[in-house]
This record gives C-alpha cells, sequence and structure tokens, in this order.
C-alpha cells in the first residue's frame, strides 16, 4: 500500500510523549521567518539594532560629558559603561515583544495564518515554540551587533561580559513567551496597546539611565519587581565583572516568565484552534 | 463494499446550550466524492473541523482511516488537505513561497515540496503570479491557490468547506474543473456547500442537514427522486394576487409550496399542469417549468430554501 511522506513523516512521531501538541515543526517555522525577513521584516530588525545605538550615543556621550563617572556596586564606572549593558537588555526586551505581539496578533486574528499552520500535522506548542526561536534569534543577533559596537570601545570591562549575549536571549525568551501569552488573549489591537503602555514607564524605572538607589524606597520596592529591572541588573553584573548570586537570582525570575508564559501560550492555542 | 475512509457514528458537538452536530452517521467510502448540503448553521462546517481533527467531538464516535481524531491528530491531519471557508494564506508570503513552506509544515524535505510546488503552480494556473504576494491575487486566485495548499502533502482526502462562495461563475468552473481532475485521480472529496447545484456537479452522495441532523442521505439524483417530482412550474400572479389564487392552485397538484413572491407546483409533467392553469382562467404574471433540484429536496424536508 502506498503510504503518503507526510503520513509516514507523522506516524513516525506516534507514541512520542505530547504528540498531540508538539511535532518538533521549530526549525520549518524558523525557516519561515528568514523567508519573511529576506522580503520584507529586515527594515524592522535593522531599526532594532539601531535603537540602542542611538541611546547610547546621545546619553552616553551627552550625559557622559555632565557626568563623567556614577557609583555602582561600589566602584565609580564611566556614565556609557553603566548605560550600555541596560540599553543591551532593554533591545532583548523590545525585539521580543514586537515579535510575539503585534506580529503574533496579526497572523491569529486578521490573517488567520495560525488556522492554517495547525491544519497540519503539526501542533500548537509548535508554533508557539516557533514564533519565540524566532524572537530568540532576534535577541541573539541584537545582542552581538551591540556587542560588536560596544566592546571596541571599551565600554565593557569585564571578560564575563560575553555571557551578555546568552543572557540576551533568555531575557527576549522570557519576554516573548509572556508577550505571546497576552497576546493570545487579546481580542481587539486596542488592547495591545496596553503592551506598549506598559514597556515606556519599565524603561524609565528599570534603572536604565541611573542607579535604583536614588529612588526613595517604596518606589524602588516597584522597580524591584519588574522584569526589565531584573534583566538590566544580570547585564549589568555580567558586563561589570560583579559575579554573585544575586545574578543567578535574576536568571530565575526569567526562567520562571518562560515556563509560565509557554504554558498558558499553549494552552490558550489548544482553546483556540482545538475548541 | 468499499474501504470505509471516514466513519461517524452519533456524532455530536456542543458549544455550550447549543448542539451544533446532533448525534449523526455516516460513512465515507475511499475515492468517493461526499458533500454535506445545508443552510448556513446546519452544522457542516462544525463537522468539517471535527473530522480535521481541529475540534473535538463531545460524543459519539469518529474514525478516520481508523484513527480516533481526539488522539492522534497529528497523523490524521497528514492524511487531509484542508480547504477552510474563509482563506488563510501567508500573506507575508509569495505564491510559490506560500506552496513552499506549507510543505515544509508537514515535515516533507526540502527537495521533494520544490518539485511539488512546480507541479502544484501549474496545477492552480497561477504560472504568471508565481512571485506575487498573495494580496494582490483575486478571490478564484486565492480560492485556487489554497486548494493547491492543500495538496502539498499528497493528501487522500481534501476536505472543502464552501470552495466557491463568493466567486464569479467564469471562477466557479475552472475551480470545479480543478476538483474533477482530483476526483479523477482517485482523491476522496468532502466538499460542504449551501449550493445545490455545485453539490449537483461534484458531489456522488450527499447528506442534507438541518439544525445539526441529516435530514436525508442520497446520490443527487436519487434525492430528487426520493423527495421531488420530476418537473416544477414556478408561477407568480404578483404578490396581491397570490393569496387569491393559492386554493384554486392547490385543487390541481398534490404538492405546492407557497413562496413569498410565487409558487412551486410539484408535478410530472409542468407543462400540462400549466395550460390547466390557463384553461381555469387563471393567468399567471409569470411561469417557468424546470426539472426538480436539490433545492426542491431541502425545501420539501425542511420547509425552508437553503438560501434565506
Amino acid at each position: 500500500m502506498f503510504i503518503p511522506m507526510a503520513v509516514a513523516i507523522a506516524e513516525a512521531r506516534m507514541g512520542k510523549r505530547g504528540e498531540r501538541f508538539y511535532s518538533g515543526r521549530v526549525p520549518q517555522l524558523l525557516e519561515r521567518g528568514f523567508i519573511v525577513f529576506r522580503s520584507s521584516t529586515w527594515m524592522i530588525v535593522l531599526s532594532g539594532f539601531v535603537e540602542p545605538v542611538l541611546y547610547l550615543l546621545s546619553f552616553g556621550y551627552g550625559i557622559g560629558m555632565l557626568l563623567p563617572t556614577i557609583e555602582s556596586g561600589g566602584e565609580s564606572i564611566k556614565y556609557a559603561v553603566f548605560i550600555a549593558p541596560a540599553l543591551l537588555a532593554t533591545s532583548a526586551m523590545n525585539g521580543a515583544i514586537y515579535d510575539s505581539t503585534m506580529n503574533v496578533f496579526f497572523k491569529l486574528t486578521h490573517d488567520r495564518i495560525y488556522h492554517g499552520m495547525l491544519a497540519t500535522s503539526m501542533g500548537p506548542l509548535d508554533v508557539a515554540l516557533g514564533e519565540i526561536g524566532w524572537a530568540l534569534l532576534r535577541g541573539f543577533s541584537y545582542a552581538s551587533a551591540f556587542m560588536v559596537v560596544v566592546i571596541p570601545l571599551g565600554l565593557i570591562p569585564s571578560i564575563w561580559g560575553i555571557l551578555a549575549i546568552p543572557a540576551a536571549v533568555l531575557i527576549a525568551f522570557g519576554f516573548a513567551s509572556c508577550g505571546m501569552a497576552i497576546t493570545s488573549y487579546m481580542k481587539s489591537f486596542q488592547q495591545l496597546e496596553i503592551v506598549n503602555m506598559l514597556l515606556l514607564p519599565m524603561f524609565l524605572f528599570s534603572g536604565s539611565f541611573f542607579p535604583l538607589s536614588v529612588f526613595p524606597q517604596w518606589l524602588q520596592f516597584i522597580a524591584n519587581l519588574l522584569p526589565l529591572t531584573h534583566a538590566i541588573n544580570l547585564v549589568r553584573g555580567l558586563c561589570l565583572g560583579n559575579i554573585n548570586m544575586a545574578l543567578a537570582g535574576h536568571a530565575m525570575y526569567f526562567v520562571i516568565m518562560i515556563i509560565c508564559g509557554l504554558f498558558f501560550t499553549t494552552k490558550r492555542l489548544n482553546a483556540l484552534f482545538m475548541k | 463494499m468499499s474501504e470505509s475512509l471516514i466513519s461517524a457514528r452519533g456524532l455530536t458537538k456542543k458549544f455550550g446550550d447549543l448542539v451544533a452536530v446532533d448525534g449523526i452517521d455516516f460513512d465515507v467510502s475511499k475515492g468517493e466524492s461526499f458533500g454535506l448540503l445545508g443552510p448556513n448553521g446546519a452544522g457542516k462546517s462544525t463537522v468539517m473541523r471535527m473530522i480535521g481533527a481541529t475540534s473535538q467531538r463531545d460524543a459519539g464516535v469518529l474514525t478516520i482511516l481508523g484513527k480516533d481524531p481526539d488522539k492522534h491528530g497529528p497523523q490524521i491531519r497528514a492524511h487531509l488537505g484542508v480547504v477552510p471557508q474563509q482563506d488563510n494564506l501567508d500573506t507575508e508570503l509569495s505564491v510559490v513561497e506560500n506552496l513552499y513552506i506549507y510543505g515544509r509544515y508537514f515535515g516533507l524535505p526540502r527537495a521533494f515540496v520544490k518539485s511539488k510546488v512546480e507541479e502544484l503552480v501549474a496545477f492552480a494556473q497561477l504560472e504568471e503570479k508565481r512571485n506575487a504576494k498573495v494580496q494582490s491575487l483575486s478571490g478564484g486566485m486565492k480560492r485556487r491557490l489554497t486548494i493547491a495548499r492543500a495538496l502539498v502533502s499528497e493528501p487522500e482526502i481534501l476536505m472543502l468547506d464552501e470552495p466557491t462562495t463568493g466567486l464569479d461563475p467564469q471562477a466557479r468552473h475552472i475551480l470545479w474543473d480543478r476538483l474533477f481532475r482530483l476526483k479523477e485521480q482517485g482523491v476522496t472529496l468532502v466538499i460542504t456547500t449551501h449550493f445545490m447545484d455545485e453539490a449537483e456537479q461534484l458531489c456522488d452522495r450527499l447528506i442534507v442537514m438541518d439544525k445539526g441532523k441529516i435530514m436525508a442521505e442520497g446520490s443527487p439524483s436519487s434525492l430528487i427522486k426520493d423527495y421531488s417530482t420530476k418537473e416544477v412550474l414556478e408561477v407568480r400572479f404578483g404578490s396581491d394576487r397570490n393569496q387569491e389564487v393559492a386554493d384554486s392552485l392547490r385543487a390541481m397538484c398534490q404538492r405546492i409550496e407557497e413562496l413569498p413572491d410565487r409558487f412551486l407546483m410539484y408535478t410530472e409533467d409542468g407543462e400540462s399542469l400549466l395550460e390547466k392553469i390557463y384553461a381555469s382562467g387563471l393567468h399567471p404574471k409569470t411561469s417557468l417549468v424546470r426539472r426538480s433540484s436539490l433545492e426542491d429536496v431541502f425545501l420539501r424536508l425542511t420547509g425552508r430554501t437553503l438560501i434565506e
């Protein structure tokens, strides 16, 4: 009897764990990302890289002239050295949020692209991981490109700073999986604006441009709940070579974000498409 | 008896209090072209989604190629080509990219998909548009691309949900031609439609659905034979006079349906019935003798028209 190749491929996965939700097709979804990137999204990616560099030039140079050094972790460092890790963490967040909110929302509701994807032998977890995987690739390339700019400028004093690249990927993973989970519950484009409304204050109050210690206690407490604060502390700790247990705590914050985000995304996609 | 690809027994689906599909039984055999005919809201699309393993049933038994869609969704979907009611082509990609990536979603190797794409571009008659983005295609082209996309995995069963809704007559005929070719190649077609002419053209056998239940089952010609007469005489007297003549018309014919604008008179010989009406002194404004269609079957079964 003739067995179509697509069937043979699907049957080979029978009995595997979570076979109803996952078919191992993340590379295929990334392939789609590359095809789209080639033709259209490279502009968005480019702007995502340029943004932190512009911030660094403007603030690093501008404020750096007025404020040659700043106290951080008991030592005084150049202002540009202080903000460079924060800009890296923030760009990882922004890229991941863009990919997992706007982009996902359109495919989910407007173009119904996921409906088409899930009519194949893929499952909802493939789609979730594929989209998030794309956000991670972007996070990785932003972080690497940014490093290529800042290392020659002498803005990364410690060799540990190289770990800021995997840290940026972890941060992107956390934001992308939560972003996608939130987006999957959104009904309209206007609701999506809420996400953007939260991003700006988070950027301003997470210790990007000055140490959190300048804030009163209560504001410090709030700032310490925000994910971006943990992202910045993690990347900054690595770049400055302040290696301690607190870094593991910051990383843990993102591991929990990833687990929660993936859980709700898969659950929601399953409810949306398998009802 | 040929091999049964799809088999449903007591298939039921509820959405809250609404029973969308109410305990239906049917079988689809290999190579058959099977239709689900019914008005909007009859439960056709829900049945399609349950077969397509993207909707879980609430009760009953459903097997597709011997497997349970609730347990083996990916394996069943690998056998199916799905053409949804609403196009969901990837708008960020071109025609060939859409076909290519869809094949990849099934896990098929690149080289296999690439040669398949060339074949499908020709099948969908989209050679000139191969590198065009999806938005620039006409409705008929999008539909053909969606069908071609569903074929990329070489499915044994092609599921078409309202394949020609919203298309102009010419585009519909091109599409029907493509579907005939697939049928000739032995692909099993499962089609939902609320167009009776489409059902008559494409389906070997169909079930007539209304409110989640099966009202009748059979080939288009046997359904017409069983539930209608050979011919139908349609007469119009104008809305103000219809009421006056209703009783006299009823006396002349065994079965008569009164629609808002006209009477449908079911008879074996339309011309002689029309003569009888004239002979009785009644003069309809317009009259038409035609053969019975599935529309008449539906009207008989439900007391309603298909398209309201």
